[in-house]
């Protein structure tokens, strides 16, 4: 089974999650939180975050929460069952998974520790009670970007690095492109399928082919800096932080940012473990819970554009707005929203194709 | 002609850009295999290389102390290969892919403090008015000076191989070390020698990463560019000229395939990401069953320890 089928199966899941949780434990004196990162703490941008969140778990309990460990670099595969197994052994009572290929070996031991509850990010299996899943809701981000692209671009084309081709980041391209339509009709987008998520000299190629065809707005679903390391070299070429705020590239060419802050919910799962009040859950938040932040837009952006943005950012947060309101066709033409209408969070987590206005294909 | 938007000049120009860290690498790796030692380390190297000169520029704010610094860094790390592999006799294969991981773990160390610092900009070569003339202009008079360094590297490798004493000696070592020691060479010195040029090429090409390609510090920032110039020493079958054909095919087609992408050319990406492998594959399946010269042209001593009282 691919991936594509694998995740539309956890669409239709989703609302049969909730049943089988129930409370977990009547509170804990102590609360030890253990951490695996796919990457190094210094990559600037995904595990730079968790590892955001994990000291600032440790700052908001003091005494009473034990997060000092963490493990970098483990593989996707085996190797992240041993060292799951090493931890829960070790007297963790939670642990935080960070990254989709870790959620077959999660399940996995979580089956023989049920005791030790896991928390798994950005999956959609839970096959045991105490395992739960968290992600964010990133194409919120995505659509302030989009309407700061489709206001800020000159040349008309804008561009999007995408990593590869799972619902997350489809869901990023369609939010980005369906908001700078929004703004400027004329907006044409064109997407660069990097198939990695971090490899900083293919990122810098990429933008700078784009730059090359003409494209002067570009923002990257990969995890480094590169792509804005590249837009500094050619004035006029803007581009967004991805995952951290990436302020090093303020004010230009990086304008704004999508911010993955996972304090918030780190903060509330331990809280929960400590008072008893812990129960199974999946956790999709965004603008509004917190999870996904807006970073400064900063003064290369005209005045008003930034009001624009800024207003988007704060009806998505209030809940006013949702960035998938139709009237909103799929590629071909066929109708996917109609007027009115917002995608469920099924469609969104299952989502295998462009909508209207987009060229190219998505790789299979 | 116009490739939906594709300017073959820019594409040109770029490519030169995109295949200087794996040409550097490859060329020294050449001279290597050409003195008879397989170093595999080549990605560890290349990564230290990419740390030091970052570090030195960064520290000192000059790019060009910078590219010393990083070539000096991966000559440093390759010498532990030199001592294992030719004084302790250790196996050359274990040792190269203990090197690579080596460099990986030891560049992050190194590079815990360096995330997110710019490093001073290196700037293009002053052509005067050649760099106007256009089409040519843009292809061959617009880039930093590295780009030509590397060119004219490869040219002094394939002159010092081919027409002097030290490059006949080189190869007699690579061919055959026991013939060589009996006519009095010293192969352990000059096999370490040779290694310690590789290093230093590797860190060459590894500073080129993160000084004027990327430009930035991140873990893992060759991603995999030191075994691609592996497979291009293989890929020339061990002869300079054919290393910068190699390295700008591979270089080409990666910017290519963004090009194409950019441009909405309906050609699926995995295609274009394997053809340079596919075409490695071919040369050699083709090359190895030719009745030509020597086949492969693999120096007969490759990967192979030598040890004086054998």
């Amino acid at each position: 089974m691919n991936r594509r089928t694998l995740m539309a199966t956890a669409a239709l899941g989703l609302g049969l999650a909730f049943g089988g949780g129930g409370a977990h434990a009547a509170g804990m004196d102590k609360v030890k939180a253990c951490f695996v990162y796919v990457g190094p703490v210094g990559d600037g941008g995904w595990t730079y975050q968790h590892e955001q969140g994990r000291v600032a778990l440790a700052a908001a309990f003091g005494d009473k929460v034990d997060a000092t460990t963490y493990q970098e670099n483990v593989p996707e595969g085996a190797d992240a069952e041993r060292v799951l197994t090493q931890m829960a052994l070790s007297g963790c009572n939670i642990i935080f998974t960070t990254s989709f290929g870790y959620m077959d070996a999660t399940n996995a031991v979580a089956g023989k520790f049920p005791n030790v509850m896991f928390e798994h990010a950005t999956g959609y299996k839970r096959d045991h009670s105490n395992v739960s899943s968290y992600n964010g809701r990133f194409y919120e981000g995505r659509a302030v970007q989009g309407t700061i692209a489709g206001r800020m671009t000159k040349t008309n084309k804008i561009g999007y690095i995408a990593s590869f081709p799972i619902p997350e980041v489809i869901m990023g391209i369609n939010s980005y492109y369906h908001h700078a339509k929004l703004v400027n009709p004329a907006v044409e987008l064109s997407v660069v399928w990097a198939f990695t998520w971090f490899d900083p000299a293919k990122e810098a190629d990429a933008a700078k082919a784009m730059i090359e065809q003409g494209v002067d707005v570009i923002a990257a679903h990969t995890d480094s800096t590169a792509p804005l390391a590249e837009a500094a070299k050619t004035p006029g070429v803007i581009g967004f932080g991805q995952a951290s705020d990436m302020s090093t590239y303020a004010p230009s060419p990086r304008v704004s940012s999508i911010i993955d802050n996972w304090a918030p919910y780190y903060i509330k799962r331990v809280g929960q473990l400590l008072d008893g009040t812990y129960a199974q859950a999946d956790a999709w938040e965004g603008i509004a819970g917190g999870e996904v932040e807006i970073g400064a837009i900063t003064d290369a952006v005209p005045a008003e554009v930034k009001a624009e943005a800024e207003a988007m950012r704060d009806a998505i947060g209030a809940g006013t707005y949702h960035p998938f309101t139709g009237p909103i066709n799929k590629q071909d033409g066929s109708v996917w929203l109609a007027e009115g209408q917002t995608a469920p969070d099924g469609d969104l987590l299952g989502m295998g194709f462009y909508i209207e206005g987009i060229t190219g294909d998505i790789p299979k | 002609m116009d490739l939906g938007g594709i300017n073959p000049a820019v594409l040109v120009a770029s490519l030169m850009v995109a295949s200087v860290p794996i040409m550097l690498a490859a060329i020294g790796e050449l001279v290597v295999e050409k003195a008879g030692v397989l170093n595999l380390g080549v990605e560890g190297m290349m990564i230290m290389g990419a740390i030091c000169g970052f570090i030195t520029a960064v520290t000192t704010g000059s790019p060009l102390l910078g590219f010393i610094g990083g070539a000096l860094g991966a000559a440093v790390l390759s010498l532990v290969f030199a001592v294992l592999t030719q004084v302790l006799l250790a196996n050359q294969v274990a040792t190269g892919l203990a090197l690579t991981l080596f460099g990986l773990g030891l560049s992050s160390l190194m590079g815990q403090g360096y995330v997110g610092i710019k490093p001073p900009l290196t700037g293009q070569v002053n052509f005067g008015p050649l760099a106007d003339i256009p089409v040519l202009g843009k292809v061959l008079f617009q880039h930093d000076p590295m780009v030509y360094l590397a060119i004219g590297i490869v040219a002094a490798v394939w002159a010092v191989l081919r027409f002097t004493r030290i490059g006949l000696i080189l190869r007699a070592v690579g061919e055959n070390h026991d013939a060589a020691h009996a006519l009095g060479y010293k192969v352990t010195r000059i096999r370490i020698l040779a290694i310690l040029f590789g290093g230093a090429m590797a860190g060459l090409g590894g500073a080129y990463l993160s000084l004027i390609r990327v430009p930035q510090w991140t873990d893992g920032i060759t991603a995999g560019a030191g075994w691609i110039a592996l497979a291009i020493v293989v890929f020339a079958s061990w002869r300079p000229w054919r290393v910068l054909i190699g390295a700008y095919l591979f270089g080409g087609i990666s910017v290519l395939q963004l090009n194409l992408q950019v441009a909405n050319v309906p050609i699926p990406p995995e295609y274009l990401s394997m053809s340079p492998y596919l075409i490695t594959i071919l040369v050699l399946v083709i090359m190895s069953s030719g009745k030509g010269r020597g086949a492969l042209n693999a120096p007969a001593a490759l990967g192979q320890n030598f040890h004086a009282s054998r």
